[in-house]
């Protein structure tokens, strides 16, 4: 469980995130959505502090990680899985190397056990047999999905997806999605995944975050979320065509 | 001011949350080869050109008839010793090794790859940044040799081929009153260059802000900054190291 208290930041004078509060939970899918540039990115990053936030407190399973120090943050990070939103592949090693690499750094484990932990994640996310290519000659989905690979290679207790299934196909989004509710519910994993695909919302969508302008709108699940009673969030739900034409029979 | 005092910090990081030495080991060897492969064939090309351009430049200053001719070949060993080898090519150096440096850098800060070390709770300038440091102390000074030797023998094949001097004098120059202590000396300046090259380049790329863009900027200011810092260690080491006692 991660827990975020009164969370800020700004960039210069402007204020991207305005005190966020919220509990994350174990064992199902925790999703941040909102329109793009609303500031989901810096959030997620705010909490595992790849920026600090300049007010608010973040706890992983109550452990206070803000005011952690340098090795006390070390070993809660040790425990993070993390997909960056443009894949942050290693662009010197191959696909395979770039999923050992949690392994080699962080994990004692046999080369064997090492080698078949990788193929078993890069199956998972379809991508069998990539093994050797270099990151330069991935599709940008196939970096997409070596970005989960790495950040589950290790079981990690905290996962974090940054857009899992922007620039996939609508068939693999939902490969990706199920791949993440599994994974989250076998290791009891409490997983935040940002996104601002309704398909992935209504699919995997437990306990959902509406960000708006760096502010917190509304939360709840999926059943709740065609009637909010949020406008925002209407206009970011039902923003297709025919979304738009249920809007006006439903309203 | 400030950006000193973040250097410093900087430094600091290196040696804190350290990873294996055997993780370490791989890395600057891989390090070295690329600083080697990279720099090699300029360092060659530049140096014997100096060198054969120097004795000719001496040659033409040392017409009159009674110094003797082996006096040019000791000029451009000094000159060699003391500051083309070490200094003038780590100018090259700071161009072709320090941007290349800094642009790998600033290319992994902006494509996130420097978030995603740091969340695996890995310090990430002791993993990137200590190993190029390391290749680079070891690597500058075996550069500076292969330049100084390549600088002596171009001034000698420029003054066989022309006729400027003879091989026999040539050599007995090189030797005449040689001290052992500019070798020393250049080597210390090696040392210290080496390191500052590798410090400042990798300082710039790896606070690089922004987009691509920066990441060009970044390597310019590293190349910049490093030859300030270059021709400011080298003043201050002579005054220390060169001064009469
Ligand atoms: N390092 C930074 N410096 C300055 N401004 C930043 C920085 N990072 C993000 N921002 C700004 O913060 C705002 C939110 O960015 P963020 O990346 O969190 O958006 P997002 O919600 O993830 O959008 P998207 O869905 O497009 O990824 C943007 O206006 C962006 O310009
Ligand atoms: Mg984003």
């Amino acid at each position: 469980m991660i827990e975020i208290q009164h969370i800020s930041k700004s960039f210069g004078d402007k204020k991207i995130l305005k005190d966020i509060s919220g509990t994350f939970e174990k064992g199902k899918p925790n999703l941040i959505i909102g329109a793009s540039g609303t500031g989901k990115s810096v959030l997620l990053k705010c909490i595992v502090e790849l920026v600090k936030p300049d007010e608010g407190y973040v706890f992983f399973d109550r452990r206070n990680f803000t005011e952690a120090n340098r090795n006390g943050k070390i070993e809660i990070r040790r425990e993070i899985g993390m997909l960056f939103q443009g894949g942050a592949l290693f662009d010197s090693k191959t696909v395979e190397e770039n999923v050992r690499f949690p392994l080699d750094m962080l994990a004692v484990m046999p080369k064997d056990e090492k080698q078949d932990r990788v193929n078993l994640v890069l199956n998972r996310v379809g991508l069998k047999g990539a093994n050797k290519k270099m990151p330069s000659e991935l599709s940008g989905g196939m970096r997409k999905r070596v970005g989960i690979a790495r950040a589950i290679v290790n079981n990690p207790k905290y996962l974090f997806c940054d857009e899992p299934n922007s620039g996939l196909d609508p068939q693999t989004s939902i490969l990706i999605d199920e791949l993440i509710q599994v994974l989250t519910s076998d290791y009891d994993t409490t997983t935040i995944v940002v996104t601002h695909d309704m398909n992935s919302v209504m699919g995997i969508g437990e306990n959902i975050m509406f960000l708006y302008q760096g502010e917190k709108l509304w939360e709840g699940g999926k059943d709740d979320i065609t009637h909010s009673g949020v406008e925002q969030l209407d206009d970011f739900v039902f923003a297709n065509k025919v979304m738009i034409a249920m809007r006006g029979k439903t309203s | 001011m400030k950006e000193i005092g973040k250097y410093f910090i900087f430094l600091g990081y290196l040696f804190t949350n350290r990873e294996s030495f055997k993780t370490h080991y791989s890395l600057i060897l891989d390090e070295c080869v690329r600083i080697g492969v990279n720099s090699i064939f300029l360092f060659v090309l530049v140096s014997t050109f100096i060198g054969a351009v120097s004795t000719v430049q001496t040659a033409f200053n040392l017409v009159a008839p009674y110094i003797p001719k082996y006096v040019i070949s000791q000029v451009v060993r000094e000159m060699t010793v003391l500051e083309l080898a070490p200094t003038v090519m780590a100018i090259v150096y700071a161009g072709k090794v320090g941007s290349s440096m800094s642009g790998n850098l600033g290319t992994m800060r902006i494509t996130e790859q420097i978030d995603a070390l740091e969340v695996m709770g890995i310090n990430s300038i002791n993993y990137l940044v200590l190993p190029k440091i390391v290749a680079s102390v070891l690597m500058y000074p075996l550069l500076v040799i292969v330049s100084g030797v390549c600088a002596l023998m171009g001034g000698y094949l420029v003054g066989m081929i022309t006729g400027i001097l003879a091989p026999t004098e040539y050599i007995y120059g090189v030797r005449y009153l040689f001290n052992e202590f500019t070798i020393t000396f250049a080597l210390i300046k090696a040392v210290t260059f080496g390191f500052l090259v590798a410090s400042i380049s990798s300082y710039k790329g790896y606070y690089t802000e922004g987009g691509a863009l920066e990441v060009g900027i970044s390597s310019t200011k590293a190349v910049t900054t490093s030859v300030i810092a270059i021709l400011l260690a080298d003043y201050l080491l002579a005054q220390l190291l060169l001064s009469p006692a």
